[in-house]
């Protein structure tokens, strides 16, 4: 008996080795160790056997299926991991093909720098305020002391609609209402940003383009605040090697008047 | 003001060179455009011409040996009037000429040619001073200049000349003299005396000479006869001067009268005195009257102009030109020295209209009366010397003007405190002595007396403005003010719908709210006027838009003939509008979009659904959940697709609109969608609420409807709702169909339902009961359910 089971385990252990595909392994998984299987049939003769060969063969038939068993399994796994290579390979793809991209949008480059100017203004204690932009000639001009006929009119040609409505020239339009506003005359601390309009149009100026209006109310302010301020707000936009430098100049609205001059990325001096 | 150093030095001694003082000007606050010697040439020399021949190669030019004091080179010159003898000048080799010309030595038709013989134009003397034979040939020396020199210093025309632009309130800086008094300033020196001095005889012009002013609008007007003048040429440094500040040069009289408006500022008008009918009267123009000007063109005039009247009819177009009557002329005697001051308004309104003039330019920054009796007598003065004139006594005289200082008050304190300075009390009044101001100190405070020469100062703050300027102001120290600390504010909402744009792939844009007036009635129903520009610079963009999408259907038109076809553009902006008379102006919101959006290989063409999707997006984002719907309740504008567009309405209130634009309007297909976001912002919006995920399974069930095409998904979504009760929890279209196995015009759209409650699991019984009751429902109206 004992040569019986040696010669399963050398038989089964053969086939199961040379086995081709999936099918035949379990053919031959029924055919060794299945309920009808020879390695079974060597258990249920065993009644025949003595007390003392029964334990020995007993023993020797459970080595065997063990072994057998895990030969098979290592089979299977290697068929089912050819199968799932296979698979995949139909699946191969081309993955230089183009993606597919949701686009991002973009903010427009003014905006992106106003809102820039806004975020330091406000962390600086500011409020942003918008005023109209179809704007009369009294809080566009006339209450920033530019009555009819004053030649400084002529920096600002103008988009009228009527004698008395036009298109604002200058954020300044939101100084005058601003102060208007402040009945109670506390300190003001505003920025304005916003579209202005001139009528000129050549290489060099759009017709439509944008400013942004500072404006502090308070006892106690000097030029030397306003340096200051202005130093910061450079720095930040042009880098913290920029320069300042204030050149006299004349604004009817304000008094004493300056233009700002800064360093550019070239370290000339160029005009705000 | 184009300033003539040579001119300035005549007032004040100052030995700095051109780029330096433009440079320290500027710090004061007058800026320059350029600062350049008035002949912009090196290496000229003079020479004579000693041996002349005509080239052996050429019909025109000419070989010549030139003697330039050290030595005497050959030169081939191509100039008619080249001949032997000739006093020349000659660009030497290694010389540049204006426009970076730079001479060479070299061969000319095989012939040595070592520099070249030059013509006044070569000189880069501006054009409109060319005389007809400076353009014709060589400049001619006249036969005495030596030989060697420097032809430029020769000539006088050795200067420096700064073409400054002055801010408006600087006209006292539009003469010489005001600019000595602001280098003086500068460099602590001190301004000279004007000449003025001249005989005058016993007669006066008062005894056959009137002056007559009908008008508030002659302040001051001043006239002096001279007689027996000599017409000539000015002499050379006047017709240098003249030119080096951009006028040119006439005869003497002419000459002078500018010479003075360029010294003193003063405008001046020389009348041929033997063409008046003895006396000069100003007044405002009768409307539509007649005057022919200096420049021979005939004015039509309006009630707003000044003029100048011999008594019967216009002669002068006051402060801006003379008229052609009774100008100087070759033959002139006898002249009329006219020196006014007339209302700044009121030229510049009539110069704006007819014409600007140097003169013009003075009258509109306003003009110190001082001036105006100085200009007479330095006239006198300058005819005397350069036209032999005879001056006649008296002055006819109407002067309503104050000549008196302007005095204003500060404190030492107030000007430290407004430039954050600290400048000690004697360098502030070392400033005002420095300007020419005259003061005296009481204690804290100085009494300043500033003299008429700059009237632009009026108040404290203007005195405030001079210290700074010539102090300096690079040396205040800049601080961050002291004020209390808070948080700033601005617009979140706008910002975040920006943003909200951009997350949804939309790129901003920045468009011209300015747009052709047919476009800007475009693309609404609503009722308003269009506003349009009173003085449009093109027909292009002559009215304020009302809609935004003219703006961005320009932009997509501009990217499309450039081939760029996916695009997908946001903006936030203004749109304007009158109605019953007033305007108004909305920030509003467009979107356009056409092409594909995103990029790959399984993209899809923009549709309406992608925009009515954006749409819903910043609705639901800004609170609107629930409480919009699309549909059409007005007249669609005709811009649009009559089927394919919706309007968006918000609690019951149209705030937009969204869809396609017509075929007729865009060949492809555009979709677009516009938000007033005034309108829209002032809506109540939902409330957040938290909802928990039922702990019970919930049910889907699919059901199928066939309705009429016209039929909208959203009636039959409503329906369902209604029939199916609050344990419907859940309602989506998974397919809309058309085509085989359904009639012609109808639609079989494909709901699944999903049914559920927070308390318990729902039966089977249940559901099919509300389904069969849903099923019946739909059935009573028209509907019929596939199976």
């Amino acid at each position: 008996m004992k040569e019986q089971i040696e010669g399963i385990r050398k038989n089964a252990t053969e086939e199961i080795l040379n086995v081709k595909d999936a099918k035949e392994l379990n053919d031959l998984k029924v055919k060794y160790l299945g309920k009808k299987g020879e390695l079974t049939a060597v258990l249920r003769g065993m009644g025949g056997l003595s007390a003392e060969e029964r334990p020995v063969i007993g023993s020797l038939v459970n080595v065997v299926r063990d072994e057998l068993e895990k030969l098979i399994e290592e089979k299977e796994n290697a068929f089912r991991t050819a199968e799932m290579e296979e698979k995949l390979a139909k699946e191969k793809i081309d993955i230089t093909l183009p993606s597919n991209k949701i686009k991002r949008g973009s903010k427009h480059p003014l905006n992106r720098i106003i809102e820039e100017v806004e975020d330091l203004f406000v962390s600086m204690g500011y409020d942003v305020v918008d005023g109209p932009e179809l704007e009369t000639d009294e809080y566009c001009f006339e209450r920033l002391n530019l009555p009819q006929g004053h030649p400084a009119r002529d920096m600002q040609d103008s988009f009228y609609v009527t004698p008395e409505y036009l298109l604002r020239t200058q954020t300044s339009a939101v100084q005058a209402h601003v102060m208007m506003e402040n009945e109670e005359k506390s300190p003001v601390r505003v920025i304005c940003p916003g579209k202005v309009y001139r009528r000129d149009d050549d290489a060099t100026h759009s017709h439509q383009f944008a400013q942004v209006e500072g404006l502090v109310i308070d006892k106690d302010i000097s030029l030397a605040d306003l340096k200051g301020t202005l130093e910061v707000f450079m720095k930040k936009m042009l880098g913290e090697k920029t320069q300042l430098r204030f050149r006299p100049s004349y604004f009817p609205f304000t008094e004493p008047s300056y233009e700002v001059d800064v360093t550019c990325f070239k370290c000339q001096r160029k005009r705000m | 003001m184009k300033l003539s150093t040579n001119f300035v030095k005549d007032y004040i001694d100052i030995d700095v060179d051109l780029k330096t003082l433009a440079e320290d000007m500027t710090k004061a606050g007058n800026e320059y455009d350029s600062a350049e010697k008035f002949i912009n040439a090196t290496n000229l020399v003079v020479g004579e011409v000693m041996e002349c021949e005509m080239h052996p190669d050429s019909d025109h030019l000419h070989v010549c040996k030139v003697n330039v004091g050290k030595e005497t080179l050959q030169i081939v010159c191509g100039a008619p009037n080249v001949r032997k003898g000739l006093k020349v000048i000659v660009a030497l080799p290694g010389a540049v000429l204006p426009g970076d010309f730079r001479i060479k030595a070299g061969v000319i038709r095989g012939i040595e040619s070592n520099g070249m013989l030059c013509s006044i134009a070569e000189l880069g003397l501006d054009s409109k001073f060319l005389k007809p034979e400076d353009k014709e040939g060589i400049h001619e020396l006249p036969i005495e200049t030596p030989v060697g020199e420097d032809p430029i210093k020769l000539m006088g025309m050795e200067d420096g000349v700064i073409d400054f632009e002055l801010t408006a309130n600087r006209g006292d800086l539009l003469s010489v003299l005001g600019m000595a008094y602001e280098i003086g300033a500068i460099y602590d020196k001190k301004v000279k005396e004007v000449e003025l001095s001249h005989s005058e005889s016993n007669e006066n012009i008062n005894n056959n000479f009137k002056v007559e002013v009908n008008t508030e609008n002659c302040s001051i007007f001043l006239a002096k006869k001279v007689e027996n003048v000599v017409i000539k040429e000015s002499p050379e440094f006047i017709k240098n001067r003249l030119m080096a500040s951009g006028i040119r040069p006439i005869n003497n009289v002419v000459d002078i009268s500018n010479y003075v408006m360029l010294e003193l500022g003063q405008p001046l008008h020389y009348y041929d005195a033997d063409t008046l009918n003895g006396m000069l009267e100003v007044r405002m123009a009768n409307e539509g009257e007649k005057l022919t000007t200096l420049d021979d063109i005939e004015r039509t005039l309006s009630t707003e102009d000044i003029v100048i009247s011999d008594g019967n009819k216009a002669i002068g177009l006051a402060g801006v030109m003379g008229g052609l009557e009774t100008e100087i002329t070759e033959n002139t005697k006898n002249i009329i020295i006219e020196s006014a001051i007339f209302d700044s308004v009121k030229i510049r309104k009539t110069s704006k209209e007819i014409l600007r003039s140097e003169a013009s330019t003075r009258f509109e920054k306003g003009l110190d009366a001082n001036r105006t009796y100085m200009a007479i007598e330095r006239s006198c003065n300058l005819l005397e010397k350069y036209a032999d004139a005879k001056i006649v006594g008296g002055l006819v005289k109407y002067d309503t003007t104050n000549l008196e200082d302007t005095k204003i008050d500060i404190t030492f304190e107030k000007i430290n405190k407004v430039l954050g300075l600290k400048i000690e009390k004697e360098d502030i009044l070392y400033v005002f002595r420095k300007l020419g101001f005259t003061y005296e100190v009481e204690n804290e405070v100085v009494h300043v007396s500033v003299p008429k020469r700059r009237i632009d100062i009026e108040i404290a703050e203007d005195l405030i403005e001079e210290v700074g300027r010539i102090y300096g102001v690079d040396n205040i120290e800049g601080r961050l003010p002291a004020l209390p600390l808070k948080e700033g504010s601005y617009n979140k909402t706008i910002r975040n719908i920006r943003n909200k744009m951009i997350d949804l792939g939309l790129n901003e844009t920045l468009s011209y709210i300015l747009v052709n007036d047919k476009e800007a009635v475009k693309y609404s129903t609503d009722i308003f006027e269009a506003i349009k520009l009173l003085d449009p610079m093109t027909e292009e963009r002559n009215t304020l838009r009302y809609s935004m999408i003219p703006s961005l259907v320009k932009i997509y038109e501009y990217n499309k003939a450039r081939n760029q076809k996916d695009v997908s553009i946001f903006e936030i902006g203004k749109g304007f509008y009158k109605k019953d008379d007033k305007f108004g102006e909305n920030t509003k919101l467009c979107v356009l979009m056409t092409g594909e959006r995103n990029s790959g290989l399984n993209t899809k063409q923009v549709d309406f659904y992608d925009i009515k999707g954006i749409t819903e997006e910043i609705l639901d984002y800004l609170g609107y959940n629930g409480r919009y719907s699309f549909m059409i309740k007005n007249l669609l504008p005709k811009e649009f697709h009559p089927y394919q567009t919706a309007e968006i309405n918000v609690n019951n209130d149209i705030v937009g609109i969204v869809g396609k634009l017509h075929p007729e309007v865009q060949k492809d297909n555009v979709y677009v969608l516009e938000i007033n976001l005034d309108k829209l912002l002032e809506k109540k919006t939902g409330k957040m609420k938290y909802k928990e995920i039922s702990k019970f399974p919930s049910v889907k069930k699919d059901l199928a409807v066939i309705v009429e095409k016209d039929v909208t998904s959203e009636e039959i979504a409503k329906q369902i709702k209604k029939l199916a009760g609050n344990l419907l929890i859940g309602s989506k279209i998974f397919d809309v169909y058309t085509g085989t196995g359904i009639a012609e015009n109808k639609k079989s759209i494909a709901y699944s339902l999903e049914f559920g409650t927070q308390e318990r699991t729902l039966t089977d019984e249940e559901i099919n009961t509300i389904l069969e009751k849903i099923i019946e429902g739909l059935e009573k109206q028209g509907a019929e359910i596939r199976k």
